[in-house]
């Protein structure tokens, strides 16, 4: 069992990270600022929230998130990982999610989400079957009562997650109030959410995909095998297996995609199904409690 | 389609990252700051395929034409209203740098957004619109980006196609605008005519602005540099917490100036207690040769100490030899964005760096509107106004004066757990100094505790009132004590206000007496409630009677029914009045008389802690006080319906509140033991 899940996941040699050779002579670079913000807004929410989860999606994201956690913590991720699972993954996905969580030692709670028929039918059809993330998110939450939950969202995935505050506010439904978000400035963040309410802490929003793969190598943070191209398709950001489609794409290393990103112009999401059945289909999650 | 030199590009991104720069664009609505940035992006070849043709079928289908607003514009309200609500960010690059450009809103009425998007800018791009001229939001971002300390500021004169290109026309307004920033303390890196619709001046020194012999706005981007590491400054390391997973004791927190070394000397504030670094700690963990011996401004990192010293999160670890000041009394030029205008005697949470303190405003000087340029000779500071403030806080905090340390010089603001304000620290008081009304009020507690000792109850009410200026508040729930405290209140004409909160879950019998109680004594008593979001939120989370469910859940309900409402009670009061008895349970009978409440800066006087129940019984009997009739059928201590019951025979006076709970320690939270 263990040799197959060493084919499936992809580790790259590790140790340059910048604790390892940290010094004062050499100046930070931009990955070393990258990391050291998303480490202060993990200790911050640590110390302002008093129940904590990390919302693990086994994506590229939320890896180079676990990471972070650990560099925060100094090796152990002080809050339970919790994977919200529509039960459509894709296989490998579930083999790297078993295989880390034990290695990583991680305090993993899987949490189901409800049939698609309890999901509002207006919504179109992709849409809605994300939309089941939601509640499984939502009935998780009143399960466990988090006030904080840590997400691993980018500005520059998507347009209305680029509005987004570090430390985002949501109602008793999960509900964000986009008309009304708090100031948020030099570091200082709003972590008083009202009773039953709770707060996303968003630790990497500050990051971009060609980022999260630049830091994935330096660190040597395994990876899903599915984001390497194979017969001259990837997928570049991971979902359902039934609404998640591959880009075109000869990328076969994580240097390959590097060099790919630096020259492509299509969207990272293209091959998220439900970004692109109508104009607000993805506000609508995200207001309803989507990530 | 990297076929080309796929090894090259990847070695280049790899071993020298560009620099990166934050820019936000501000200025006035409606004077172009959407349609810059959308060419911005045009111009470098940086928009994703199909986003031009998703612009257009969205323009399209709102019946107008191409608009390059709805680029950053993504919310539907946005797009429907035609406004920029909130800020948000889109990245762009130039040959030799990556820049991620921040869009702010023009409205007024959105300032704080334009704030939280301002703050994370390394420089500015201030727009004009040359028809317009400067305008209110003109000033008033270039005002705020001084005080969020945005240095690096270029400002563009936009639609200079509608002014025919006047090159007379530029330059009256380059004079108008820069002089106002000069006064400021910023002095624009250029002034550059452009038409952001048409192009001119965008990436091309086009010909009709070729009068023009300044740089084009992608040339002025490529000037501007990331913002300065502060490494050269004395060290700052505020402590965001002490972790003790293992072992060790790791100080964990960013460094926001200096260099740190194992085997410096430190000196932690407040306190001015010494150490030494013993260790800085990394995880992967190291070789032990390889350990990092130094750390620089900007890191996130973890040291040990070579002894135990009592340090906590808003703790600052700074050289032995370059201190940070730490004081009670803070001077601060500062903008505020609540409704609320601040005033003297504002309470307030003041934060600097992770360290917070309870705070009140004593002293506004020099309101400003940033957008009129007037001087308001106001003694409160407006919503989304600037003026300079003294607040003396519950305990000392280090900082330092913006002017010796941009990074720790700052402070913010918070109201009722929310950002309110912020700015620049321009002096820290002395060290050694509680502010007056603190210091004060803490001392007066301990000398009136004596007087009020040797006085009858309803004389221990009318000396607090003599003795304490400002707002006294008591509340009453109506029990048989607090009808007694009514009475000596209105029989003696004592200007205290009267206060309830209806929780909502009261027994029947409560609303009768309250009413009653109001005939009675002819007066109106206010009633607070509970906050209708924080009430929906509570019930859709624990379910209507979910507080029997655990004690966690219980505190929550008492904290949005009764505890909050109380804060709201109590805001800006000078003391408070409460029917508490020490005979009513075990931890009730360590109360004093009279206490100092440091957290909310209140005195809290208990006059009948030294009553027995039958002589509250007696006295409202002899004055003929209305009571509840609950009592006689064995409820004596009154809470919400749901969680009171009756006594039974010998029962604890208490017994009968959050029965199925640890018998000791019931309390809502209202009364701190």
């Amino acid at each position: 069992m263990t040799s197959t899940l060493q084919k499936e996941t992809v580790a790259v040699a590790a140790g340059n990270s910048r604790s390892a050779r940290a010094s004062a002579a050499t100046p930070m670079d931009r990955l070393d600022e990258l990391e050291a913000q998303s480490i202060f807004i993990f200790r911050e929410a640590f110390a302002r929230l008093k129940k904590l989860a990390l919302l693990w999606s086994l994506g590229k994201d939320s890896n180079v998130m676990i990471w972070l956690a650990r560099k925060a913590f100094f090796g152990r991720v002080p809050f339970p990982a919790m994977h919200v699972d529509t039960g459509k993954k894709f296989p490998e996905m579930y083999a790297f999610r078993d295989r880390y969580a034990a290695e990583w030692g991680l305090d993993l709670l899987i949490e189901p989400c409800p049939p698609i028929d309890s999901v509002d039918p207006t919504l179109p059809p992709a849409t809605r079957s994300a939309a089941r993330k939601t509640e499984g998110l939502k009935q998780a939450l009143a399960k466990h009562r988090f006030d904080g939950l840590i997400t691993g969202i980018r500005r520059d995935e998507e347009p209305t997650r680029a509005k987004e505050r570090v430390f985002s506010p949501r109602g008793a439904e999960g509900a964000w109030d986009v008309r009304d978000q708090p100031p948020e400035f030099w570091n200082h963040f709003n972590a008083s959410p009202p009773p039953g309410a709770h707060l996303r802490v968003h630790p990497i929003l500050h990051w971009t995909e060609s980022d999260i793969w630049a830091y994935t190598r330096r660190e040597g943070i395994p990876i899903i095998p599915l984001y390497l191209s194979r017969n001259g398709q990837r997928y570049r950001s991971l979902g359902d297996a039934d609404i998640t489609f591959p880009v075109a794409s000869n990328a076969a290393s994580i240097d390959e995609i590097i060099a790919e990103l630096e020259t492509t112009k299509t969207p990272e999401r293209s091959g998220r199904a439900m970004d692109h059945e109508s104009e607000d289909a993805f506000e609508r999650l995200r207001t309803a409690g989507y990530l | 389609m990297t076929a080309a030199f796929p090894d090259q590009i990847a070695v280049s991104a790899a071993i020298t990252p560009r620099p990166l720069v934050r820019i936000v664009i501000v200025g006035h609505v409606d004077h172009g700051k959407s349609t810059l940035i959308g060419r911005l992006l045009h111009e470098t070849g940086s928009l994703p395929d199909g986003k031009l043709d998703a612009l257009k079928a969205v323009s399209a289908r709102r019946g107008m034409p191409f608009e390059w607003s709805f680029l950053l514009d993504a919310l539907q309200t946005e797009r429907d209203q035609g406004i920029t609500i909130d800020t948000s960010q889109i990245r762009f690059r130039t040959p030799s740098r990556d820049f991620v450009l921040i869009d702010a809103p023009g409205h007024t009425e959105f300032l704080r957004n334009m704030i939280t998007g301002a703050a994370q800018a390394d420089a500015a791009v201030l727009i004009v619109d040359a028809m317009e001229g400067v305008r209110e939001q003109t000033r008033r971002h270039g005002y705020l980006l001084y005080l969020l300390g945005v240095r690096q500021v270029a400002v563009v004169i936009n639609k200079m196609d509608r002014v025919g290109f006047d090159a007379g026309r530029f330059a009256a307004l380059k004079a108008e605008i820069a002089g106002y920033l000069s006064g400021l303390g910023l002095t624009p890196a250029a002034v550059i005519p452009i038409s952001a619709r048409q192009g001119d001046g965008i990436a091309r020194r086009t010909e009709a602005i070729g009068w023009h012999d300044g740089p084009t706005v992608l040339e002025a981007l490529d000037r501007f540099s990331p913002a300065r590491s502060a490494s050269d400054l004395p060290l700052r390391l505020p402590v965001q917490a002490v972790y003790k997973f293992d072992d060790r004791r790791i100080i964990a927190g960013r460094i926001e100036s200096g260099r740190i070394a194992v085997g410096d000397d430190v000196t932690v504030m407040p306190g001015a207690k010494r150490a030494v670094v013993k260790s800085i700690e990394a995880w992967p963990a190291p070789d032990p040769d390889a350990a990092p011996k130094t750390a620089q401004a900007g890191q996130s990192i973890g040291v040990t100490l070579d002894r135990e010293l009592f340090l906590e999160r808003g703790s600052v670890v700074a050289p032995a030899a370059a201190s940070a000041s730490a004081g009670r009394t803070i001077r601060a030029r500062v903008f505020w964005l609540h409704a609320m205008p601040l005033a003297v005697g504002t309470q307030l949470t003041a934060r600097i760096g992770t360290a917070e303190a309870r705070g009140e405003v004593t002293a506004i000087d020099n309101a400003v509107d940033p957008g009129r340029l007037v001087s308001e000779h106001a003694a409160v500071i407006a919503q989304n106004r600037v003026g300079e403030i003294e607040i003396a806080l519950a305990r000392p905090l280090a900082a330092d004066r913006h002017a010796d340390n941009p990074h720790t010089g700052r402070i913010v603001l918070e109201r009722d757990g929310r950002i309110v304000g912020g700015g620049l620290v321009q002096s820290v008081g002395d060290a050694g100094q509680p502010p007056a009304t603190i210091t004060d009020l803490a001392a007066r507690a301990a000398a009136l505790v004596p007087q009020l000792a040797a006085l009858p109850a309803a004389e221990r009410i009318a000396h607090l009132r003599r003795e304490v200026a400002g707002r006294l508040v008591f509340t009453t729930s109506f029990g048989i004590e607090d009808q007694a405290i009514t009475h000596m209140i209105v029989s003696q004409d004592l200007d205290i206000e009267l206060v309830t909160l209806d929780t909502g879950r009261l027994f029947p019998e409560i609303y009768a007496l309250w009413e009653q109680t109001e005939h009675h004594f002819g007066r109106r008593i206010r009633a607070v409630y509970p906050r209708h979001d924080a009430l929906e939120a509570l019930v859709a989370a624990q379910g209507i009677n979910g507080f029997y469910g655990s004690r966690e859940a219980r505190l929550s309900c008492c904290e949005v029914r009764k505890v909050e409402p109380l804060g709201r009670a109590l805001a800006g009061a000078a003391a408070w009045i409460t029917g508490v008895r020490g005979d009513q349970s075990a931890n009730r009978a360590t109360m004093a008389l009279l206490t100092f409440e440091p957290d909310s800066l209140l005195l809290k006087l208990n006059p009948l802690l030294d009553w027995s129940r039958e002589d509250a019984v007696a006295f409202t009997a002899r004055h003929g006080v209305p009571v509840n009739p609950l009592h006689d059928k064995g409820f004596l201590s009154i809470g919400c319906a749901p969680c009171t019951r009756a006594l039974r025979p010998g029962e604890d006076e208490r017994a009968g509140r959050w029965w199925w709970e640890d018998q000791s320690k019931k309390e809502c939270g209202l009364h701190r033991t």
